[in-house]
């Protein structure tokens, strides 16, 4: 297979284009960040492209509820388009924002088919208040989601006011019993948050950090991959520098983040 | 007979718990109301003429589906039984950020056009349970709501089933339609002159329009320039142009005027600007500056390709009115400071600092001898201002990494909030040099971004006059960061690398009336028709839309064949954009309002006839106090205290909810170690596909203005750079920027301690060769009021100097944090201890143990900066040779929290001899520990290099002083080796975070 091509979303206040795209550079794809305006007007482009990416901000600034806004513009503008996109064996990533957009829109995790409605929500934290730190997920290794193949646990950080994760009870049975919640809230000791701030900084159901679809090629996180692929983004790197010198061990220069968009790329290797 | 109704209103409602209740009932309870359960509502009044099924569509927008449902034109009953609903809406003309949003979404849906002001308006409701009585209600709505911004309705559980709800009233301006132009007679007695420059022009009903902050010297020169070189009177909008112009906020007065004999040039030119003329010349070519004091921005060279700019504001006026709207208004005006850089850098961080009343007092103080004129207390400022930065940062997408807090109980009257914006420029872009923009004669003039209103008239004027009852609340507006991020986008991502547009600056203070005269200095005039600017709604007189301040707008200089290329871009990226006007060459400034000239100004005159002012100043001999007391018996106790002091203690609170990872630059955090503790300096990585990284500093010493300004300068100046060498910067590749906010400035005394520490900053930024690049000045922060008791009080702040620092670093993989590290590493403290612990924090804390009030003491620190620049490059070798595995600048509480802020953030205990401690003369245990003496780190080091380490610092003084244990025990041994403090980690964390964390 050729390169993939990457399309990134970006304008009303998305704003994580720039460094979720160079993300998928340094992991092989060729990568265009494109207005949603200007994707609407050139529907075609979608044709081109074989991942599509949802980055994180803060579209239309979080009024009358996170994602909601930037959705109803996917919806009434492009939403044939985007199911036309998903039937040819592609990937579509939500990150933070982004996660809640494909939320409101219904591709994760579309239990009942791509009909446009909301299944969960990501509701205030229970802090009520906007939360930037790092976190430690554990992978659900029973997922078939294809941004997580191969990987156990990661850290990487948070930065969301509304990342509170939830299901009516019914809707969770079915997310745990298909194997689509893909990434939890752990504590540093490996058990799990327990909905306990700050280890599980919103207050998620079930821990629940990051889902995805049947298929396993949608996903939606809320925590930020793009901001942790390089060693020196890590909150602990200038310790473990100091530890692996000690050591006598090569720095590395990527971190955990980085695994998300390799598998993505290799999906089409 | 004008429609104030609504046509429809939709509630959405939780339908199970509302999370945001909880969290507002938790808020209450805490500071004492017996608020039992609150549930919300947000309200959409939809002034449109829908039809049934399309208001139904219209509220399935605006809900999710899946926790939310909604109610239209019926009230929301809630399931439990609440004593009192109170809604929060806006009042009119103040801006509707989500109203916008919701109006953007209908049009989409229905693709129709709704009008921009009239079809939405957004409401919240509270239904509170648990409040006894409509005097609680009404306590509770107070903190709620902000009077100047705000409207609220309370109504009982009865009044609002009786009345169907709350009603469906809205907001709409309804202003009587006045766009004549009015003739101002200067050819008046000399009393009545001096009541046009202080209180403002007069409206035909003779009610003064506001401040024009002119004082009789500029009147005099305004009507000798109108009566004598033009032979007529001005216009209104001529002469609030003029005080716009040479408002203290612009033409910053002050720092412009002669000071006494030795300083004819004023303290600008003289200190400030001809220190960094004599770096730059003296540096030679590894001269750093590419473009200082002449634009919204000051930048330095970050490497062959790119420049980093830096601007620091302040926004203490209207944050002191509306916390949120006055610190949210500032981030996102400071932000176009760096959109307005050169051709537009993009902006890649942002500094806060905040200077505040303590939190805990609650005794009210009043504008007026009315008890509805009382100031918002300590606490909300506080918590506005937090939210506001919070609000405009993090939406905005641009991280926050780097900021202080500070409290004295003299910022009560006037609280200091300090924005900054660090910015990324390419050195040329679309085959041009990005910093020498210049409007050329004929280029159009385009304005883009949001529309006009009243907000923010006689803004820039304001900032010139004390806080006091004539304050107009027009001075307060609110921010729109996604408007602007909308516009920023269209700017540095597309525009400005398309060549587009010759020059741009930002529309701050003055509004368009500074921004277009700005410009036209670079082409010699221009022509604008007035009529043209798009507006928020009717009824603006032509003045009014000349000066407005309305936020999120840039002007650019647009060359006529690709006028309709720019234009079309901004509007397919949601931007509005309209050709106001045109530059020219002729020497004029000339304003038309549907054709007629109503503005016809000589441009030197309105720039340079501004007279310049001859201040003196007069020697002030502070009461200095001589500290005499004992050394205290429990060591232990006081520690404790220290690093729980509102000054020294952890504001992760504030860290953590401003977004620092954003664009993926964070290298050092905000928060260090895993333990993660408040660091005074961040290290930023501007381009992923580079090692080289930015650093960002500070420092601030108010408390040391009591004694000595000049040393108060000298340390704000060795701090920021201190603490930039601490993490891994250069001496020679960093900058400074000054922003003084004084006192009572026509006052003689407090222009000498202005005049002494402008010379420190001369006298240091060239002993250390780093230029000062950018400054701004606030000048008049006094509160004259009254006390709880109506007694007349007036509180100035302590002349405060914020000194920002901005370097490159290298190599980022090199940068250093302040945890630490390793069992057995060695401890060693740089620098020279003396007993300088005059207007410290130790002296404040034992002052208010023993007498209640702090003590000041005579000896503030000194700055020897050649033995500490001898230091500070040691350090920097050090650290970039990788010696070091942990390092801290010490600054405010001295060695002692330098310590504690290293284990805490370790998470790992140490053991000190302070008899090890090199000090100038033998000094007591508690001065050892506590004395704030400049010039000094606490570093560690690997043992395996204690001998390569100690190589670089031969002939400097350096003291090992203990080593990192290898459980969290934290031991001090006194001089004589007597335990001193023995605690532990666990406990020293504890004392950190219990004080502001609450919040």
């Amino acid at each position: 297979m050729a390169i993939p091509l990457t399309l990134l979303l970006t304008g009303y206040g998305i704003n994580c284009e720039e460094e979720t795209a160079f993300a998928f550079q340094k992991s092989g794809s060729r990568t265009k960040i494109i207005h949603i305006n200007d994707l609407i007007e050139d529907r075609k482009l979608l044709n081109e492209a074989q991942i599509l990416v949802f980055p994180g901000g803060f579209s239309y600034g979080d009024d009358t509820g996170s994602g909601k806004a930037l959705a109803n513009r996917i919806k009434n503008n492009l939403f044939d388009e985007i199911i036309n996109f998903v039937a040819r064996d592609t990937l579509i990533l939500g990150i933070c924002n982004g996660f809640q957009v494909i939320t409101n829109l219904g591709l994760v995790p579309a239990l009942c088919g791509f009909t446009g409605m909301a299944e969960v929500a990501l509701e205030h934290n229970k802090t009520f208040r906007y939360q930037c730190r790092w976190v430690d997920l554990e992978i659900n290794s029973k997922s078939q989601c294809i941004f997580t193949k191969g990987i156990n646990r990661i850290h990487i950080p948070v930065a969301h006011g509304e990342g509170n994760f939830f299901a009516t009870p019914k809707v969770l049975q079915q997310l745990e019993e298909l194997n689509l919640v893909t990434m939890r809230y752990i504590k540093p000791s490996g058990e799990p948050a327990n909905q306990e701030f700050p280890f599980n900084p919103n207050g998620s159901v079930n821990d629940i950090a990051s889902i995805c679809d049947k298929t396993g090629r949608i996903m939606g996180m809320m925590p930020h991959p793009e901001r942790g692929m390089f060693f020196t983004q890590r909150d602990d790197w200038t310790y473990l520098k100091e530890k692996y010198k000690r050591e006598g061990k090569e720095l590395p220069e990527y971190s955990d983040g980085i695994a998300i968009f390799k598998n993505a790329v290799e999906y089409f290797l | 007979m004008v429609e104030n109704k609504s046509k429809h209103r939709i509630e959405v409602f939780y339908k199970e718990e509302d999370p945001r209740g909880y969290a507002v009932a938790e808020k209450f309870k805490k500071i004492g109301f017996n608020v039992n359960k609150v549930q919300l509502t947000d309200n959409y009044l939809i002034n449109i003429d829908f039809t049934p099924e399309e208001i139904q569509e219209a509220g399935a927008l605006l809900i999710q589906p899946v926790t939310q449902s909604f109610t239209v034109d019926s009230p929301y009953i809630p399931e439990f039984k609440f004593d009192y609903c109170i809604e929060v809406g806006f009042l009119p003309g103040v801006t509707d950020n989500v109203a916008h949003t919701v109006r953007e979404s209908l049009e989409d849906k229905f693709k129709k056009t709704f009008d921009k002001e009239k079809s939405v308006f957004y409401t919240i409701s509270y239904f509170f349970a648990g409040i006894a009585n409509y005097d609680e209600a009404q306590q509770i709505a107070r903190e709620l709501y902000n009077p100047l911004i705000q409207r609220i309705k309370i109504l009982s559980h009865d009044e609002y089933l009786k009345n169907a709800g709350m009603g469906y009233d809205i907001p709409v301006v309804h202003l009587s339609s006045k766009n004549t132009i009015k003739k101002v007679d200067l050819n008046v007695p000399e009393e009545e002159l001096q009541q046009i420059g202080r209180e403002g022009i007069k409206d035909d009903d003779g009610t003064p329009r506001g401040p024009l902050a002119l004082d009789m010297l500029s009147m005099q020169v305004i009507r000798s320039y109108f009566l004598e070189k033009e032979r007529r009177n001005p216009t209104d909008i001529e002469l609030e142009s003029i005080a716009q112009t040479w408002s203290e906020h612009c033409k910053h007065t002050i720092f412009a005027a002669a000071l006494d004999d030795d300083v004819p040039e004023g303290i600008f030119k003289a200190y400030i600007r001809e220190a960094t003329i004599r770096i730059c010349r003296e540096k030679g070519d590894k001269n750093i500056c590419e473009s200082v004091f002449t634009d919204n921005s000051g930048g330095i060279t970050f490497d062959e390709n790119w420049i980093i700019s830096d601007k620091v504001e302040t926004h203490n006026s209207p944050s002191a009115l509306d916390p949120f709207g006055g610190a949210i208004t500032g981030i996102v005006g400071v932000n176009r400071d760096s959109i307005g850089f050169g051709l537009g850098a993009k902006p890649i961080a942002n500094r806060y600092g905040f200077c505040f009343a303590y939190p805990e007092d609650d005794k009210p103080l009043y504008r007026d001898r009315d008890p509805q004129s009382r100031l918002l207390s300590p606490r909300r400022i506080m918590e506005g201002v937090i939210q506001g930065v919070n609000a405009g940062g993090n939406t905005s997408g641009i991280p926050t990494p780097q900021g202080f807090i500070y409290f004295d109980e003299r910022y009560k009257g006037k609280p200091l909030v300090f924005v900054g914006t660090v910015g990324l420029l390419p050195k040329v872009s679309a085959g041009r040099s990005s910093v020498n923009k210049k409007a050329m004669p004929g280029d159009l003039i385009v304005v883009a971004g949001g529309r006009v209103g009243k907000d923010g008239i006689h803004g820039a004027t304001f900032s010139s006059e004390a806080l006091s009852s004539g304050s107009p609340a027009t001075a307060v507006q609110i921010g729109d960061p996604i408007t602007q991020k909308k516009l920023s986008d269209a700017v540095v991502k597309e525009a400005r690398d398309a060549g587009l547009y010759n020059s741009i600056t930002d529309n701050g203070a003055g509004g368009i009336s500074c921004s277009v005269a700005e410009m036209a200095k670079e082409c010699g005039g221009f022509e604008v028709d007035l009529e043209k600017v798009p507006l928020k709604y009717p009824g603006l007189s032509p003045w009014e839309i000349w000066i407005s301040e309305s936020q999120e707008r840039m002007t650019f200089s647009v060359p006529e064949d690709k006028v309709e290329s720019f234009i079309s871009l901004l509007n397919k990226r949601g931007v509005e954009a309209t050709i106001i006007g045109k530059f020219t060459n002729s020497g004029r400034g000339i304003v038309r309002y549907n054709g007629e000239v109503i503005y016809d100004l000589d441009m030197n005159f309105l720039h340079d006839g501004l007279p310049k002012k001859q201040l003196k100043t007069e020697k002030f001999d502070c009461a200095i106090e001589k500290v005499n007391f004992h050394e205290p018996s429990d060591q232990k106790e006081i520690f404790l205290k220290m690093i729980s002091s509102h000054n020294l203690c952890s504001f992760e609170f504030i860290s953590t909810q401003y977004d620092h990872e954003v664009q993926g630059n964070s290298v050092t955090k905000p928060l260090q170690g895993r333990g993660k503790v408040n660091s005074n300096v961040t290290v930023i990585r501007p381009l992923l596909d580079s090692w080289k990284g930015v650093v960002l500093s500070q420092g601030l010493y108010p408390s040391y203005s009591d004694v000595d300004t000049y040393r108060m300068a000298a340390c704000s100046i060795d701090t920021a750079i201190r603490n930039c060498i601490s993490a891994g910067g250069s001496l020679d590749h960093l900058a400074i920027l000054d922003n003084f906010c004084w006192c009572d400035s026509n006052n003689a005394h407090r222009l000498w301690q202005l005049k002494n520490a402008a010379k420190a900053c001369y006298d240091y930024a060239v002993a250390y060769g780093t230029p000062f690049i950018s400054g701004k000045d606030s000048m008049f922060n006094d509160f004259k009021g009254y006390d709880e008791n109506f007694n007349k009080v007036e509180i100035s702040i302590p002349p405060t100097l914020l000194i920002s620092s901005i370097g490159v670093v290298n190599d980022i993989r090199k940068a250093q944090t302040i945890d630490f590290k390793f069992a057995g590493d060695l401890i060693y403290l740089i620098g020279i201890t003396s007993d300088e612990t005059g207007c410290s924090q130790y002296n404040a804390l034992m002052g208010n143990l023993i007498k209640g009030k702090a003590f000041t003491g005579e000896n503030v620190p000194e700055v020897d900066a050649l033995l500490f620049k001898k230091i500070y490059y040691a350090t920097e070798k050090a650290i970039s040779d990788e010696l070091i595995s942990s390092s801290i600048s010490l600054e405010k509480g001295g060695l002692a929290i330098a310590l504690a802020k290293s284990a805490i953030a370790g998470i790992v205990g140490c053991e000190i001899r302070l008899k090890d401690v090199q000090t100038k003369n033998v000094l007591r245990n508690d001065i050892i520990l506590y004395s704030e003496s400049q010039g000094r780190l606490l570093v560690s080091v690997n043992p395996s290099l204690k001998d390569k380490f100690e190589g670089y610092f031969k002939d400097l003084p350096i003291s090992l002083i203990g080593t990192v244990r290898d459980d969290s025990e934290f031991i001090i041994y006194g001089q004589k080796d007597e335990l001193l403090i023995h605690s532990n980690v666990d406990e020293l964390n504890l004392n950190y975070r219990k004080t502001l964390n609450i919040y």
